[in-house]
Order: structure tokens, then sequence, then C-alpha cells
């Protein structure tokens, strides 16, 4: 086994999908009628042809060992005639052609652990990213932090009585693998602290122009620092986005006493109603506190809560503060606007009120 | 190495949420690189510090991307995930497994790595989480036997994924996963050999739902369309109206083209006001679907913040028919990695690369005629450029 076959096996991609569909897709492809959401966390589906499709969607953590891979295996060849997939907030489905199997189904899986939900006005996974388990530009962890807040939210799953539906997601730093930047609420692993620099591995492990050039705001100079051909940083202009970390191992940021978590909200990808909007920044800094993340859970939770008291039906997040303006909004989560929360990247200007149109309380 | 305890990570099995301590801990016994994940992860948790070394430049041969090289950098305490790669691999579109095919991938990957997974990367891959160098080739070869290949990562191509569209949404208005299969079987190259500025994504979604969010993630997002009119089943309305339905307040007043009326009995739309957001379909699918003439709309440049600041994607084509083999799809992708490979800088996305040179001149280089759908609102600045010597060159 230890040798490379002689003939290497290349270029062949993914295997075709309709090897894995089941016979009731395959007959229905393109020919849906319509579906229904008989329960959170079942969807059915209906063909011209009168076929149904039960869809039983649930909760995953995302990082899951083969034995619970094979174990959803079983599940699919017990329940869903061998047909499962997973969802693009990484839920796992098992694809149901008989009623009847639906709700051994459930509660099999909600038995063993596994909330089935997140159809509908649902709160569904969050989409998350590698953090201390396996990347190392991280500036908190993922997978803790996504079970924490879960944890708090997961009656959110298991039902719809959201006025509209609410998306969270999580990055572990700038770099953002993922969703966060377009979330209703997104929690952002940040750092505080600008580089340091191991001067005499600069000039060994990193290539100084791209070093320079990876900067936005252009806070690194090419500097001779005690003989070695190396960077600095102005520190006044560097903002910690640890991009120069990422092309150059010799100017980590990581530090576990500034590093922390910053919260975003009321961003969109659907074009449902109104369009596609960024999430924006709530609350600058949190502190990392592991195992349980007490101030972000709380924060979170509570900005959950708020929406959906207030918010009307359909509203998202985003079109919620819009209707109410930010003033309230930062009002009603109790959150203190600091000067980190205006914009001061390019055209920031055009983040700037620019109208009389400001609500006063009145009395 | 002995199991450490993780007092902090078993607090994390705790709770209604499934837990991936406890996903870890499943393979504890059966690999050194689970238990000592755990051991390394606790640390990290008791410090508050992630231990990972930065990159890490493994793969297999004959490709340039697929694998992330990860090391950490406590060794001597950890050997177990000493070695720690992630091998990407293709997924199949709008991830549709068999029980047997799961199966596969379980007996592979526990004959070469660590048996822990991500379902899925966000990118949409398989994620194979924590092997050796040397398992990379033998793992690769056992998948290319049984059908599977490896993702994109680097400057290349990523791998392209879609949502589940026609086979279990009445909404989708083209064929997302062959679309997806076909463009991902079709740059097998730019996929697996890096040879781009930076990296390129490609999502596809069957309708402005965006179940993909491939307005935010990919640099090229194909969103379903149609250009006729919504369908209207008028017994089916008068059923949601019986059925408590306000189809005033639900319907008309969250439209924002302002575009339905509803007078108590029938409902109309005046679909050239219609913003094909797909609310009103939303709420009545039973009795609204989208029109019969159907296609995509093609927009380009999204990406995350870093450097120039987050972009979502933009209209490039309003509107362009798919029909297999999307030849008229694969020339306009071609033409834009031909440009911005040329011109575009080291670590530039396209997006930001089109902002450098201006959306104008990128047309004018890709051959596409400028359309007012594609901005949001004409420039309110008056620095506008003109060449003249070639517009008088073309006058003659
Ligand atoms: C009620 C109408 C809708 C239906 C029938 C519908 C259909 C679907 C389907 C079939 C999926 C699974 C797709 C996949 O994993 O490939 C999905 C997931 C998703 N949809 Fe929709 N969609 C609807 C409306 C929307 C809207 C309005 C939004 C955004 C506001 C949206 C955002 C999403 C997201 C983010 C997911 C991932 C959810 C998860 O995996 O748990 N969808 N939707
Ligand atoms: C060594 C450090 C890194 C690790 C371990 C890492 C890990 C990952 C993984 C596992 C994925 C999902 C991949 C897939 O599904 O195929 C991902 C996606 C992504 N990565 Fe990274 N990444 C790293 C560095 C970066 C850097 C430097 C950037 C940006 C410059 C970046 C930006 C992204 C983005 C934007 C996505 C998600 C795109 C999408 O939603 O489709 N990552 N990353
Ligand atoms: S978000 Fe940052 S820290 Fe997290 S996996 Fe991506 S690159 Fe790594
Ligand atoms: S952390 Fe970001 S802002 Fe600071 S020097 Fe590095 S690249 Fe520049
Ligand atoms: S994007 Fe549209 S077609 Fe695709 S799954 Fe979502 S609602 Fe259906
Ligand atoms: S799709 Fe949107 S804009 Fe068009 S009629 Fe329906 S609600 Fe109005």
């Amino acid at each position: 086994m230890a040798e490379a076959p002689a003939k290497r096996i290349t270029d062949i991609g993914p295997p075709h999908h309709k090897k894995f569909l089941p016979p009731v897709i395959l007959n229905n492809y393109g020919k849906w009628k319509y579906h229904e959401i008989p329960r959170p966390g079942v969807l059915l589906h209906v063909g011209e042809t009168g076929d149904k499709l039960w869809s039983v969607r649930a909760a995953s953590p995302r990082l899951i060992a083969i034995d619970t891979l094979r174990w959803y295996a079983d599940l699919a060849d017990k329940y869903a005639g061998g047909h499962l997939r997973f969802t693009s907030r990484n839920n796992v489905e098992f694809l149901v052609t008989e009623e009847k199997n639906v709700d051994p189904l459930i509660a099999e899986l909600t038995a063993a652990g596994y909330p089935v939900g997140g159809t509908g006005n649902a709160i569904s996974n969050i989409v998350h990213t590698q953090g201390w388990v396996h990347c190392h530009s991280a500036a908190t962890d993922a997978s803790g932090i996504v079970k924490c807040v879960m944890d708090e939210l997961t009656p959110y799953f298991t039902s719809m009585k959201l006025p509209g539906k609410l998306r969270i997601a999580l990055a572990c730093c700038l770099n953002m693998c993922g969703a966060v930047h377009c979330s209703d609420i997104a929690i952002l692993g940040i750092h505080r602290h600008a580089p340091a620099i191991k001067h005499d591995q600069v000039k060994k492990v990193c290539e100084i122009p791209s070093v320079v050039a990876a900067c936005p705001t252009a806070a690194i100079r090419p500097a001779t620092v005690e003989g070695n051909a190396s960077v600095e940083v102005i520190e006044e202009n560097c903002m910690y986005c640890a991009n120069c970390y990422t092309v150059c191992p010799a100017m980590p940021l990581n530090d576990p006493d500034t590093d922390g978590v910053s919260i975003w909200v009321g961003g969109k990808v659907s074009n449902a109603r109104t369009e596609p909007r960024f999430s924006k920044l709530a609350i600058p800094f949190l502190p990392n506190n592991p195992p349980r993340w007490p101030e972000v859970t709380e924060v979170v939770k509570k900005l959950v809560e708020l929406w959906a008291a207030d918010a009307r039906k359909y509203e998202r997040m985003g079109d919620w503060i819009e209707r109410i303006g930010w003033p309230r909004f930062f009002k009603l989560a109790g959150i203190e606007f600091q000067k980190q929360h205006i914009d001061d990247f390019k055209h920031a200007g055009l983040t700037f009120k620019r109208s009389t149109h400001i609500r006063f309380d009145k009395a | 190495m002995a199991k450490v305890p993780t007092p902090k990570l078993d607090e994390l099995e705790k709770g209604p949420w499934p837990s991936f301590v406890t996903e870890i801990k499943k393979r504890a016994d059966k690999h050194a690189a689970c238990s000592d994940l755990l051991g390394i992860l606790e640390r990290s948790y008791n410090e508050k510090i992630g231990h990972w070394k930065h990159g890490g430049i493994v793969g297999v041969f004959g490709y340039g991307g697929g694998v992330i090289g990860r090391y950490c950098d406590l060794p001597e305490d950890f050997p177990g995930v000493a070695h720690f790669h992630t091998m990407r691999v293709n997924m199949p579109a709008a991830w549709f497994y068999t029980s047997e095919a799961i199966r596969t991938l379980c007996d592979i990957w526990e004959k070469h790595g660590s048996g822990l997974t991500n379902m899925h990367g966000s990118t949409g891959d398989i994620i194979f989480l924590g092997c050796r160098t040397e398992d990379l080739e033998p793992c690769f070869a056992e998948l290319a036997e049984a059908g599977f290949d490896l993702g994109g990562s680097g400057s290349d191509l990523r791998t392209p994924s879609c949502c589940c569209g026609m086979a279990r949404c009445e909404w989708a208005c083209y064929d997302t996963m062959g679309f997806c299969y076909e463009m991902t079987q079709h740059f097998q190259d730019e996929l697996h050999r890096p040879a781009f500025p930076y990296k390129f994504k490609i999502k596809a979604a069957g309708c402005p739902n965006d179940c993909v969010a491939s307005i935010a993630r990919a640099d090229l997002s194909v969103i379903g369309n149609w250009r006729d009119n919504i369908q209207i089943d008028a017994a089916e309305v008068t059923n949601y109206a019986k059925a408590g339905l306000d189809i005033a307040a639900d319907v008309v007043n969250n439209c924002p083209g302002q575009c339905i009326r509803w007078d108590g009995k029938t409902l109309t739309i005046k679909d050239e006001d219609c913003k094909h957001c797909m609310h009103c379909i939303n709420v009545m699918p039973k009795a609204l679907r989208p029109g019969k003439e159907r296609g995509a709309t093609l927009l380009l440049g999204s990406k995350a913040p870093i450097m120039e600041g987050a972009l979502l994607s933009s209209v490039l084509v309003p509107f362009i028919e798919m029909e297999e083999p999307y030849d008229d799809i694969k020339e306009l992708i071609e033409a834009i990695w031909e440009v911005w490979c040329e011109d575009g800088k080291n670590r530039e996305r396209v997006g930001e690369f089109i902002q450098r040179v201006g959306m104008g001149n990128f047309l004018e280089a890709i051959g596409l005629e400028p359309d007012p759908n594609m901005v949001a609102h004409p420039r309110e600045n008056p620095y506008v450029f003109y060449n003249l010597n070639e517009e008088e060159e073309s006058d003659e």
C-alpha cells in the first residue's frame, strides 16, 4: 500500500449526483408542485405526479466522527431507503418516502441527542469555522462558542415561532471563512494587538514586498532592525486584521489577554422583500471565556429575544433595525455606542447619517 | 500519549445541542490523533490561544491544492497531532449521498486518517480532518478508486457548490446541480492546479432565496430567475384566503415592487414592476410560482473583508438562459479569468480587481455592454474618464 499506484487516477471530479438520488427524486426532478412544513424539522414535497417526499432535518455539530456518519447511514437504511443529504447550513436530512417512518426516525434522532428542526421561521444551524481545532489564525474557538450559543437557542431550532428567519454565523478571524458578513447575527473573533515581529526570521520565512502589500491600512514598511532585513509596523495604523500574519509566519498576533469576540447584526443574503445586505458592528469586543463564553451567549440570546418580541412578521433582524433606527436598537439592546462603531475605513463617509431624519425620545 | 483530563471540554458535553466534544471522544480510544486533539484543545481552552503552527505546504502528486497542511506547536506533548492535515474531498452536488457512499468514505478515512470530519466545509467540501503526510497519497488513491476526487484550495477555482434546486424545490429556475457538476468537471484543471492571482469560487442558487448564500460567498454567483410573469393559480389563492391568510397585510404590503393587487377576490400582479424578490411566492407556494421563461442572473465579485473590505456580488448579466452544456457561461468565465489573470495583482480577488480597474473598463475587456441593471444608481461624482484619442480613431 505504501507505493503510489503505477497509474494515477486524477481529474475525475466528484461522483455524479444522479447516482445518489432516491427514485422519488429522479422521478420528480424539476417537477415538484409545492411543499409544506407539517411540523418543525420536516418538509413535505409533493410532485406533479402526486409523489410525496418527507425530508427530516436534524441538528449536527458539523465536526462529526465517522462513527456518527455510520449511524446516519444505518438510520438512512432503516427509514429512508438508504438516502440522506446535508444542507447548506450543515444539518443532516433523511429523505423519507413512507410517512409511517417519519415519527420513529424523529424519535430515534431526538433520543440520541440530535434535535430535529431548523425549518421555516427557526434558528437553524450556525455556519462556522475551524477555530482552535485546526487553524493558526484563530482569535477564538469556533466549535465551542457554537455549542454554547445553540445550547441556549435549541428551543428556537425545534420550533417555528419567530417573526422571520434568523441566521447566525461565526468566524474565528477576519478572514471570515463562511457567512459572517451576511448573517442576522454574526460572531467574529478579533485581535486587539499589533503583530509581534520576529525580526531574525522575517527575511527567512517571508517575502517582504508581499508583507508590505498585505496591509489594508499601509501600516507596514520595510526596515532594517538589529541588522536584519525585516519590516516595521506603524502601530497607530494597525487595526490587527492579521493579514500580515497570513502571508508572514514571523508576525504572530495571537494573544490570550487581548483576543476576543465582536458581535455583528443585520445581514441577509436572500432577496425576499429587501435586498441582501452586510452585517454591521453591534458590540466591538467581548472576552474569550472558555469553555462557556457566558458574555457571548447572553448577548446573542438577548438580541434574539429583543428582535423576536418587537419585529413584525417577516422582518429579518436588519429589516427590523432599519425600521426602528440604530439609536433605538442600541438603546433597546442596552449597548453603549462607542467610537469603534463609527466606520473609519475607505468611503466611511457613506455610513454617516446625512440627514435630519432623527428620532428623539419623547416624554 | 496518555489521555489527559479535559474538565473544560467535558463541560461542553452538557446541554441539548449535539456536542463536538462527544464526537471527538467517540474516536479517542481508536486513534491517537483524536485523544491528542482533545488534549491540545483543552490546553487552548486553558490558555485562550491556538496551538497550530503557521501554514504548512503538503499535497498529493500532480495537484497544487486540495490539502491544508497543519502541524501543532507542541509535538512532544501531543505527538498524535504533530501532523494534522486536512483533505478536502469534492462533495456530490447539493450533498446527496447513499448510505453506501457514506460508508465507503468512512472506511477510507478510518484507514488513513483520524476519522474526524466536517460535514461540510463552508465552501462545500467533505473535510477529512487530520492525517499525516504519508497518509495523503494512499488516501487519495483509494478515494479516486472509489470515484471521489479532491476539492480546491489555494489560488485556484475552489469547489463549486449549489442548492438542492430541481432535486427538491419547486422554485428552481434552472438545474443547479447539473450546472454545478458540469462546471466542476469542465474546469478540473483550474480546480486542481492553482494558476490564478487568488481564489475563485462559483456557487449556484436556483432562485433569489439564494439558499447557498452565493451572493455573499462566491466570486461568481449564479442565481436562478425568470423574466416572464409569475404563474398564478386563482383557485389556490382563494384557498389561502379562506384558510385565513391575510393577503393584504402579508403579501401585498410586503411586496417591494408595490405591484400586487388584491381586491378580496382576485390577485393580480403587474409583472413589469416585479423585482423578483420571491416574497409572495414564499408566502403562497401553492398559489404562486416563478414564470415559465426561466434562466439565471449572473453576479460577480463577492468576498470577505480582507483586503479592501467585504463585497457582495453585483449584476454582470441580468438574464441568461441556462442550457447544457452552458457554453456561453463557460466562455464568459474564461474571459473573466483571462483579464484577471493577466492584470490582477497577487492575492487580489476579482471583486477587488474590478474596483481597481473600473467596472466600465472590465466590461469592455470581457466584451460585455454596460446595462443599467448593473448599478444601484449612476455615479454621483463627475470624475469621468474619456479616452478621446480612441474615440476619434473609431469615428474615422
Ligand atoms: C419558504 C420558502 C423557502 C423554501 C421552500 C426554501 C427551500 C429551501 C431548501 C430546499 C433548503 C435546503 C437547501 C440546501 O441545503 O441545499 C433551504 C435552505 C436554506 N434556505 Fe431556503 N427556502 C425558502 C426560503 C428561504 C428564504 C426566504 C431564505 C432567506 C431569507 C432562505 C435561506 C435559506 C438558508 C440560509 C438555508 C440553509 C438552511 C439549513 O441548511 O438549515 N430560504 N431552503
Ligand atoms: C490556515 C488557515 C486556514 C484554515 C485552516 C482555513 C480553513 C477553511 C476551511 C476548512 C474552509 C471550508 C473549505 C471548504 O469547504 O472547502 C474555509 C473556507 C473559507 N476560507 Fe479559510 N482557512 C484558512 C485560511 C483562510 C484565509 C487566509 C482566508 C482569506 C484570506 C480564508 C477565507 C476563507 C473563506 C472566505 C472561506 C469560505 C468561503 C465560502 O463560504 O464558501 N481562509 N477555510
Ligand atoms: S476564520 Fe480565520 S481562524 Fe477561522 S478557520 Fe478561517 S482563517 Fe482560520
Ligand atoms: S495586522 Fe493588519 S493592519 Fe496590522 S500590520 Fe498586519 S496587515 Fe496591517
Ligand atoms: S435557492 Fe431557491 S431553488 Fe434553491 S433551494 Fe433555495 S428556494 Fe429552492
Ligand atoms: S416576487 Fe416580490 S416584487 Fe415580485 S410580485 Fe412577488 S413580492 Fe412583489
